[in-house]
Formats: C-alpha cells, sequence, structure tokens
C-alpha cells in the first residue's frame, strides 16, 4: 500500500507533467529585471554581464522585438536562445509541423509530433520564459496571399506597435530567402540570413544592413567549401542530412552577432562562415553590389551614401572593416561551379573578394543577355488575351 | 548535368522575356502570365507530336496558383499524378516549388508537402536564365527528369501502385 506521502509525492509529479505537456508556466511574470544573485532570480546572470562591464545595459534586451522565420534545426534553437536571454518579444513564422524526423535536431520532443512548429515552440518558450511576449504565424511567407500580411507584421510587430529590430532568417530554402530579402529591402530592415549546408558539415551567418551590406540578391548566395569534392556528394535516396551540433553551432553564432548588435557591444560579424570538418571559420564583409537585380536595394545604397556624406564620422567606426582581404594560399579549393552548356554565355568572375575557404553556388551573367531571337517566338501570340490562351492550354 | 533528352526539350520552349512577379505592376505580370501560357502551349505541343505527352496544367485567373495532372507511362500503365504549386512573390527570379502532394511520405526525394526535391543544377541554371525560363521549363528541367527517375523506383517499391481505370480518365 502507498503511504498519503507517497501518493501526495506522485500527485505532485503528475501534476508537473501535465504542466510540462501543456506547457503551462512555473513561474509569474517579472516586471523588472533583477540583478540580486539569489536561486530564484532568472535573470542574476545576465545582469552580471553588465555589472562586469560587458554589456552597458543588459536591461535594453527587454525593449526589442525580434522575428525569427523558419522555425528548424536554426531557429527553434535561436528562438530559445532569445528567450532564455529574455528578450522583449519574439514573433515566430514557420508553415510546418513537427516530425519525428527532425528529432536529431535540438528543441522540439517527440510527444509534440503532429504540432505545428510555431505552437509547440510557442508552448515550451513560454513555459520558459513568461516574460517574453510571443506571437505566432503558422503559413508560408513566400506566397502571394501571405506576403502582405508578413511584411505588414514586420513594419508594425514591435512592443510599441512599429517597426521590428532585427529578422533572423532560419529558412531552410532560396525560395524563402529571397521573399525575406525582398521584404527587408523594400522596408529596410536589418537581417541576419543563417543557413547549415545540406550535407551538414558546414554553415554560415550574414549581416545584412540595405543599402550597406550586399543583400541577398548582391550575389549568388556563398557556399562554405569544405574540401570534399560536391561531385563526390551521395544524393541517392536523400534531400538532406542535417546535424545537431552544426545547427546548434550556427544558431550560437547567430544570436551572439544578434545580442551584441542589439545590445552594442563588441564586434558584429558580417559574415562568418563554418566548415565542420577542419573546424574553419572565414569571416569577411560583403560590399552591396551597385548592379544588384533588386531596385529596393539600389535605391537603398543610394541613400547610405547620402547618409555617410551627411555623416562622415560613421566612417571611421568602419576603417577596421575596410581592410584589404589578403588571398592566401588556394588550400580551400575555391572554384567556380562549372558553367552549364546549356547556358554557353561566358560570365564575368565575380568580384566578391572573397577570403579562402568560400565560394559562389553558382555563378550569374554579368550583363544580361541579348532578347533578340525570342521576341521573335512570343510576338506570334501577342495578339491573344490571356483568357484565350488559357482556354487553348484546357483544350490542348 | 543535364541529359540529352531534357536539353532537346528545353530547346524548343520559347524563352520568356518580361521580368515581372505577381506583386509587380498587373500590366507587368499580365503580359509574364501570357508568355507563360504561349510557352505552355508549345511545349505540351512538341511534347504530343514527339509522342511523349506527360503534364496538363492550368491557374486560377491570376495565374498565382496553378494545378493539373502529371503522368508516367511505364509498362503500358499510365500512372497518374495531381501537380500542384504557387507562384513565389519572388518569381521569376526564384523558381515555383513544384509539388506532388499525394506522394509525400512516399519517397525521400522530396519535402514537406510534397515539394520535389530537385537536382543541384537545377536552381543555378535557373538564376542563370531568369527571366528567360517560365514554368514550362520549371516543369522541363524540374518535374520531366524527377518522375522519370523517382516514379520507377517508387513502382518498385511497391510505395505507387496502378489504379484501375486511370487511363481513361
Amino acid at each position: 500500500m502507498d503511504t498519503v506521502e507517497e501518493l501526495k509525492a506522485r500527485v505532485l509529479e503528475l501534476e508537473n507533467e501535465v504542466a510540462e505537456l501543456k506547457g503551462t508556466s512555473t513561474r509569474g511574470r517579472i516586471d523588472k529585471m533583477s540583478a540580486e544573485v539569489v536561486d530564484s532570480n532568472p535573470y542574476s546572470r545576465l545582469m552580471a554581464l553588465q555589472k562586469m562591464g560587458i554589456v552597458k545595459n543588459y536591461e535594453d534586451v527587454r525593449t526589442f522585438t525580434v522575428a525569427v522565420v523558419g522555425v528548424g534545426g536554426v531557429g527553434s534553437v535561436t528562438a530559445e536562445m532569445l528567450t532564455r536571454c529574455g528578450i522583449g518579444k519574439l514573433i515566430l513564422f514557420d508553415y510546418d509541423k513537427v516530425e519525428l524526423a527532425n528529432m536529431n535536431r535540438l528543441f522540439f520532443q517527440p510527444h509534440q509530433s503532429g504540432q505545428s512548429k510555431v505552437e509547440a515552440a510557442k508552448n515550451t518558450l513560454q513555459s520558459i520564459n513568461p516574460d517574453v511576449e510571443i506571437e505566432i504565424y503558422n503559413y508560408n511567407i513566400t506566397t502571394v496571399d501571405n506576403y502582405d500580411d508578413f511584411v505588414s507584421r514586420l513594419e508594425t510587430g514591435s512592443k510599441t506597435k512599429g517597426q521590428i529590430d532585427l529578422l533572423l532568417s532560419c529558412v531552410d530554402n532560396f525560395e524563402a530567402r529571397m521573399t525575406i530579402n525582398n521584404a527587408c529591402n523594400a522596408i529596410g530592415l536589418n537581417w541576419f540570413e543563417s543557413g547549415v549546408a545540406e550535407n551538414a558539415v558546414s554553415g554560415h551567418i550574414q549581416f545584412i544592413i540595405p543599402g550597406k551590406y550586399a543583400c541577398f540578391s548582391c550575389a549568388p548566395p556563398l557556399i562554405v567549401s569544405t574540401k570534399m569534392d560536391e561531385k563526390m556528394l551521395k544524393k541517392e535516396g536523400v534531400c538532406a542530412a542535417s546535424l545537431p551540433t552544426t545547427m546548434g553551432i550556427v544558431a550560437g553564432l547567430l544570436v551572439q552577432n544578434s545580442l551584441k548588435y542589439l545590445l552594442k557591444f563588441g564586434d558584429v560579424s558580417t559574415y562568418v562562415g563554418y566548415n565542420a570538418l577542419e573546424d574553419y571559420f572565414p569571416t569577411m564583409t560583403l560590399k552591396p553590389n551597385q548592379n544588384c537585380d533588386d531596385s529596393k536595394c539600389i535605391k537603398k545604397q543610394a541613400e547610405y551614401q547620402l547618409y555617410i556624406k551627411e555623416h562622415p564620422e560613421v566612417l571611421i567606426e568602419e576603417v577596421k572593416e575596410e581592410t584589404e582581404v589578403v588571398h592566401e594560399d588556394n588550400d580551400w579549393g575555391i572554384s567556380l561551379v562549372e558553367s552549364d552548356p546549356t547556358n554557353e554565355e561566358v560570365s564575368e568572375e565575380t568580384s566578391l573578394n572573397l577570403v579562402p575557404g568560400l565560394k559562389v553556388a553558382y555563378d550569374i551573367p554579368s550583363k544580361p543577355l541579348k532578347e533578340s531571337h525570342q521576341e521573335v517566338e512570343l510576338d506570334d501570340d501577342a495578339g491573344e488575351s490571356l483568357d484565350e490562351l488559357m482556354n487553348r492550354m484546357k483544350n490542348i | 548535368m543535364v541529359d540529352e533528352a531534357t536539353r532537346k526539350s528545353l530547346s524548343g520552349i520559347p524563352l520568356l522575356k518580361t521580368k515581372a512577379g505577381p506583386k509587380d505592376d498587373p500590366k507587368l505580370w499580365l503580359q509574364r502570365l501570357k508568355e507563360e501560357y504561349t510557352a505552355l502551349i508549345k511545349y505540351v505541343e512538341n511534347n504530343k507530336a514527339a509522342g511523349n505527352d506527360w503534364f496538363r496544367l492550368e491557374s486560377n485567373k491570376e495565374g498565382t496558383r496553378w494545378f493539373g495532372k502529371c503522368w508516367h507511362v511505364q509498362d503500358m500503365l499510365k500512372y497518374e499524378f495531381d501537380v500542384e504549386f504557387d507562384i513565389p512573390v519572388t518569381y521569376p527570379v526564384t523558381a515555383p516549388e513544384l509539388a506532388l502532394p499525394e506522394l509525400d511520405g512516399k519517397t525521400a526525394k522530396m519535402y514537406r508537402g510534397g515539394k520535389i526535391c530537385l537536382t543541384d543544377h537545377f536552381k543555378p541554371l535557373w538564376a542563370k536564365n531568369v527571366p528567360k525560363f517560365g514554368i514550362a521549363h520549371a516543369m522541363a528541367l524540374g518535374l520531366g527528369p524527377w518522375l522519370a527517375v523517382e516514379i520507377p523506383e517508387m513502382i518498385e517499391k511497391g510505395a505507387v501502385v496502378y489504379k484501375e481505370g486511370e487511363d481513361k480518365k
């Protein structure tokens, strides 16, 4: 027979389990961050940063709103780190569900399978730190239906109903990155791009201030070279590999630089690559491309040039960033991807001044291609209306 | 690399010229849509002429959402699948993500929602050909080769089985 004490203990245990499953908070909200060092203060070690002189005013962290787009292997850990740091508000975007196949990564738990990632994340994060305001959107930002809402959330989602402070891209595909780039160029929002390669052994973070640094459209995506011949990479029967280690490291780099940027301490890196096979971390700064494909980027570049003309003092801080990149031995096999025979145009080698260990995903022609012959082909049907074409397609 | 058959079918598809997406000037997007349809019609006609008719597509009025059928013939049996995709706001800089929802979970060569896993060559090739490539090119370069490789494998594994009467539809 169980004693009353044993039963009581069991009830408490079960209550805690239920609370955990429900994501019920185990503490009340705290109005003001305290620096008092006691076991019950969740902020004591963070406020110690201030006492030690690392951060001037740590408490400012509560005023910031950060959007995390993509709550997968990198995004969920990113959101957890920011939550534990006591960020003011998080806005999470993702349209995926938690699956057992995600369990090789951090954060999500098997019992959350089937839940939407943003919902599951909100529950866990809210119980870790109820002081953080968390807003979630379970949709695909790249579609026409959702894009406007996405942009308006970035423009009005802050704690004071204004533009948010920073966006962190933790998505896993080019389309979503381009969508984020498009939105951030349009509204002038600073953001970090992050990524982990599909081979799971390299990753990167990149800081983008529209107009000041290269946007995601300015150059082909950069790849951290891993000495492995990519053509040898076996891709049969799989789409992508992933490791919790690589993702955790990239999330760590991402949030570290976000905190440095928001709380103004240390130097914010504009690009950090991570080559896991050799533990090599190339860093560099990417200047914007004056011929960028995105007209909004060009506009931001002009605005930035005007700004530094009026505020020449800001450049003094940046002399460090401008130092010339020294090319060392080509140990990492930097090479451009073989051009495809279906496109005969020889493109100019990109003049990105890449540091060793980085290369572009592909080369793109620097000048628009001749368009003479295609005009002829399309003009045949120029007279037909869209309805007529749609009907023709239907009845083919 | 792109195989000979794919290259041949690609070369028969008219190139597009209007660089406009669904969020751009409606006049330009309409022009782009007309080009898309013209290229698709030509591509389907080419396929029919070559005895290799393999898909039909149509879109909503705005041209932002596309749907239709694609099929694969093996041992005289026709295996047919629904195909669908949205035009992303960044189109045509980024390609549409083609999806076969009913095959979701049946092959590892797929992302969530049944989006097909494209080869490493697709995206670089698409990027180099903006805005000349359109939906027809995405079908020829993306879905066509994918079906040719993945469907026979799924049939062999039993993940895809022939459904009676599919040919008559």
